[in-house]
């Protein structure tokens, strides 16, 4: 019935809007054609202005509603991110300054050069010099820019620190799956014909026993505040994408081809809760590349701790390869044995990767 | 059939339009020949546009509904049911639906609508009618062009009506996601069909570009040297060059993803376990590939869409404030730099995809040069309205709201072509607002502004101004609103093609934002049907055009009878003396491009 209503109100407002523009046009026919062009002209020209004014307002006022919705009243939660922040804060400049000129020049000039009966135009074909001025203002500038972006983008895309920890990270649909090197910094190999979806998720050889200590985990990957982190990313069927909007980074997961990103996270989750005063937020992974109908659902989280509490998880975790095989946990073969596990500084200190 | 006489026109011409131009007197002109299987550049126009027209409503109207989706996600629609069926069950679609329409929108939008209708028009309708020739070189290849294109309309249609739906995995189809049906429904019976659909796009698109290079090269009228050419001319032959370098690349690669999906090749794919399938036997293939196979289409095509625009708006422009164009060779200039570089930065849409870093920083390099040349057309546009004599027609205004878009558009590019930032915006809603505004909606603008100021040359009647001028002021308001708080949802790090954010902590804060941009977006939608209205209301019942040069311009077309017939001219094609912009020189309004330089006219 609403539908009904809504169709029948809009197709009035078509009929009328019609016929008052039909009717415009008898009228003008009338009145003289070239009088009531001459009017409209009038109009549009101060329109012109109109929109000009309230186009800038709207953008201070869009400012004013969104700006704390966006991330940028919060320190980039990463160092690295630092970077991307001012770099944007540079080019926001730069292109906000030519932006507020441009369009004040272009609406200005529409209004101040409209038709005018005692205007002469100015016949005025080309000029070397300003044609020259700005093609070498915006070079300069975007030679600067450019700068500035490559020397982040090689820090970015270069080899992390050497004390970085490694983690891989594997996207699937839809979901991502975190793998641990383990005590002894390595990771096991890998096939993915050997995957199985019951006791081996990322098809790990069990004969590697570089594999034998290696933690696997879904849902959530825990990383140490102020500890470089290298990302080592992979797919495991379509291309998904690790998007990492509080650290400012964000790389593809490629099916075969293992990508890398690294940063050094710079608050816990608990810090980033008080900074933000949000107590429900976290770290979350979006997948940023289609990937079929559940892409918008494949959420990860990323939790920052500090060294002794992410210590204390993963003393609490068991390797992979042991849940998927418990015939050769050790833990079982004796039955009064309580678990064992790494010494948590031991651990930490080793989850150093060899790749 | 007439088709002798067309193909030789240049030549024979003369005597074959010596009739005048009432077509209808040709005895052999039937309503077959004439309006459907027809061979005259003008009508092949016409079709275009139109066929354009239909794509531009269904793919705008698909936004609506997905925008539904996303400004009211827990709402119900039950008249969605009723259209939709099992793909929106109880009134609310459903994310297959969601990503089919996505999908849709931007394969129709870019390749149907912004593609084939806006240079497939005014390529085939302002080539000849501007340089002077009665036709195109080839008028049977170019009544090809649009049945190919025709057809592809067709079988992309009816990719919508499969049983899994139509291709839903976005309108780059990157694989693994377009090769395997098992990884989503979509890349099914859809996808084949999608891949179909766009095999003859190329064609469609070959076809057409060849015959514009072939006309533009070889069948100017006496006088009408390359330099003499109006910008639209320029931008046009660039904007067919451009298609015919690149489309075949994109074909290639779809052939590949043919091979990949059904004989059981590897190039795309390696590595891959499916749920539900399990271990694919694929291996050694690179999914990044297909990518740059893809890109070196994906890139001049934002140029293919952009170009024509920026040559209309340049005539409009100039005739428009009476002066002539600011730095006609710098114009050009712009034009060939900018055609050069599209082929040489389409690695910028991969910065996250494991690029090499140092193939990633000339991809920079390259990308920001861009800005220089499309910097001089924005100055040189702003020059061209200072101290001119204004007059805001409706093309006019199109015409401004181009540059105020493409300003405002460009330079969010200068954000995502430096990788750096790229890395932090890639894939949200900045990208989105960038491409929208720069490519979406500022080519519309260009489209409507030729529209509008070519639709006394198309149909010899006026559209109504009233109705264009507030089709223009919602539409130029309407489209900020829409895509500028968008940046803001970028800065938020929110990703594209999502179909729902409230179970995200870091995005969910925009619902009210969502609500508001899908109630401009279904105003704005309302507001083109206003312009349809006026459009088809006024072919039939417009005011007529009562004098052959109704703005006063100087270019080939306004010499043409009011009505032109197939050869466009009555007797002699028109000799050309100089460029297209001399207004206001030597105190003369204007000088018409057939007027002989005078002994005493000053030079420029």
């Amino acid at each position: 019935m609403t539908a009904l209503l809504i169709t029948a109100v809009s197709l009035l407002i078509f009929v009328v809007i019609f016929q008052i523009s039909k009717a415009s046009e008898y009228v003008a026919i009338l009145k003289g054609e070239e009088h009531s062009r001459k009017q409209n002209n009038k109009i549009n020209g101060f329109l012109m202005v109109v929109f000009l004014v309230l186009g800038l307002v709207g953008v201070w006022y869009c400012n004013e509603v969104l700006y704390d919705k966006t991330l940028l009243p919060y320190e980039s939660a990463s160092v690295e991110g630092e970077r991307v922040d001012s770099m944007l804060w540079l080019t926001l400049a730069v292109t906000g300054f030519v932006f507020i000129l441009t369009q004040i020049v272009l609406f200005w000039f529409a209004y101040k050069y409209q038709e005018s009966e005692t205007r002469k135009v100015y016949f005025f074909a080309h000029s070397n010099k300003l044609e020259a001025i700005w093609t070498v203002i915006p070079a300069i500038a975007l030679t600067v820019l450019v700068v500035i972006g490559l020397r982040n983008w090689f820090l970015f895309t270069g080899e992390p620190p050497k004390e970085a920890m490694v983690v891989e990270i594997t996207g699937k649909q839809f979901g991502w799956i975190y793998r641990y090197p383990g005590k002894d910094g390595a990771f096991g190999k890998k096939y993915y014909k050997n995957i199985d979806n019951a006791n081996n998720s990322l098809g790990l050889i069990w004969d590697d026993k570089l594999g034998h200590d290696d933690l696997v985990m879904e849902q959530t990957m825990y990383i140490v505040k102020g500890r470089p982190v290298k990302l080592i990313i992979g797919s495991r069927d379509v291309i998904h994408d690790v998007g990492l909007p509080h650290f400012r980074m964000k790389m593809d997961a490629v099916p075969g081809i293992p990508t890398t990103m690294w940063f050094t996270p710079k608050y816990t989750t608990k810090e980033m809760k008080e900074i933000t005063g949000n107590p429900d937020f976290q770290y979350e992974i979006s997948c940023d590349q289609m990937c079929g109908n559940g892409h918008y659902s494949m959420k990860g989280i990323i939790e920052v701790l500090d060294q002794a509490e992410f210590d204390a998880k993963m003393a609490g975790q068991s390797p992979y390869y042991y849940t998927s095989n418990p015939d050769k946990d050790p833990a079982n073969a004796k039955a009064d044995t309580v678990k064992t596990a790494a010494k948590p500084v031991e651990l930490a200190s080793k989850v150093t990767a060899k790749l | 059939m007439s088709n002798e006489a067309v193909l030789h026109a240049p030549a024979g011409a003369g005597l074959h339009d010596a009739h005048g131009d009432h077509h209808h007197e040709h005895h052999h002109e039937t309503f077959i020949s004439k309006y459907v299987f027809s061979m005259d550049h003008k009508m092949i126009a016409k079709q275009f546009l139109i066929t354009g027209m239909v794509w531009a409503v269904l793919g705008g109207l698909m936004s609506v509904l997905f925008r539904l989706q996303l400004g009211y996600p827990e709402s119900t629609f039950p008249f969605l049911e009723d259209i939709l069926g099992k793909w929106a069950e109880g009134g609310k679609i459903t994310p297959e639906a969601y990503y089919a329409l996505v999908t849709t929108h931007g394969t129709v939008l870019v390749f149907f609508v912004l593609t084939a209708g806006l240079s497939g028009t005014f390529a085939n309708f302002l080539i000849p009618l501007q340089i002077g020739a009665r036709d195109m070189a080839s008028p049977f290849m170019n009544m090809l062009s649009y049945w190919f294109f025709f057809a592809a309309s067709i079988v992309m249609l009816s990719s919508m009506f499969v049983e899994f739906g139509p291709f839903s995995g976005g309108w780059t189809a990157y694989p693994p996601l377009s090769a395997l049906a098992a990884a989503s429904p979509g890349s099914g019976t859809g996808m084949d069909l999608w891949l179909i659909a766009m095999a003859l796009f190329v064609v469609s698109s070959l076809l057409g570009g060849l015959n514009y290079i072939a006309t533009v090269l070889n069948m100017r009228t006496k006088g009408m040297s390359m330099t003499r050419m109006p910008l639209t001319i320029w931008a046009l032959f660039f904007t067919a060059v451009l298609g015919v370098l690149s489309f075949p690349v994109l074909f290639s690669g779809f052939i590949l993803l043919i091979f990949d999906r059904n004989f059981g090749t590897s190039f795309y794919l390696s590595d891959i376990f499916i749920n539900g399938v399990g271990a694919l036997p694929n291996e050694g293939g690179s999914a990044i590939l297909y990518q740059h196979l893809f890109w070196f289409l994906g890139h001049p095509e934002v140029y293919i869409i952009l170009l024509p625009a920026m040559g209309m708006v340049s005539e409009i422009l100039s005739v428009n404030s009476r002066k002539p164009i600011f730095g006609y060779i710098a114009m050009v200039g712009s034009l060939f730099a900018i055609a050069i570089l599209a082929f040489l930065v389409w690695a910028h849409h991969m910065f996250v995809t494991g690029l090499n870093p140092f193939l990633g920083s000339v991809f920079v390099l390259l990308t920001l040069l861009i800005a220089v040349p499309s910097a001089i057309k924005v100055f040189n546009w702003l020059t061209t309205l200072w101290r001119g004599n204004i007059r805001f027609t409706p093309g006019m205004l199109f015409s401004i709201g181009f540059v105020s878009l493409f300003i405002s558009g460009g330079l969010t590019g200068i954000w995502l072509g430096n990788s750096a930032l790229d890395i932090h915006l890639h894939d949200t809603y900045f990208v989105i607002a960038h491409f929208h505004i720069v490519m979406g909606v500022a080519s519309m603008f260009g489209m409507f502004a030729g529209i509008y100021h070519w639709f006394p040359k198309m149909y010899g009647r006026y559209m109504n101004n009233t109705l264009a001028y507030l089709h223009f002021w919602i539409t130029l308001g309407g489209a900020y609103m829409i895509f500028w708080p968008m940046h803001y949802q970028g800065l938020a790090g929110m990703p594209r093609r999502y179909y729902d954010y409230s179970v995200w902590e870091s995005f969910k804060q925009f619902a009210e934002l969502n609500r508001f941009i899908s109630t401009v977006a279904m105003i704005v939608f309302a507001a083109q049907l206003l312009f349809l209205f006026n459009f088809f209301y006024s072919v039939f019942k417009g005011r007529k055009v009562t004098t052959q040069n109704p703005y006063n311009a100087n270019t080939l077309e306004w010499t043409t009878p009011i009505n032109p017939g197939h050869g466009n001219w009555v007797g002699e094609i028109p000799e050309v003396h100089r460029w297209a912009y001399d207004y206001g020189k030597d105190g003369k309004e204007f000088i018409p491009q057939t007027t002989p330089v005078g002994a005493d006219e000053s030079s420029h």
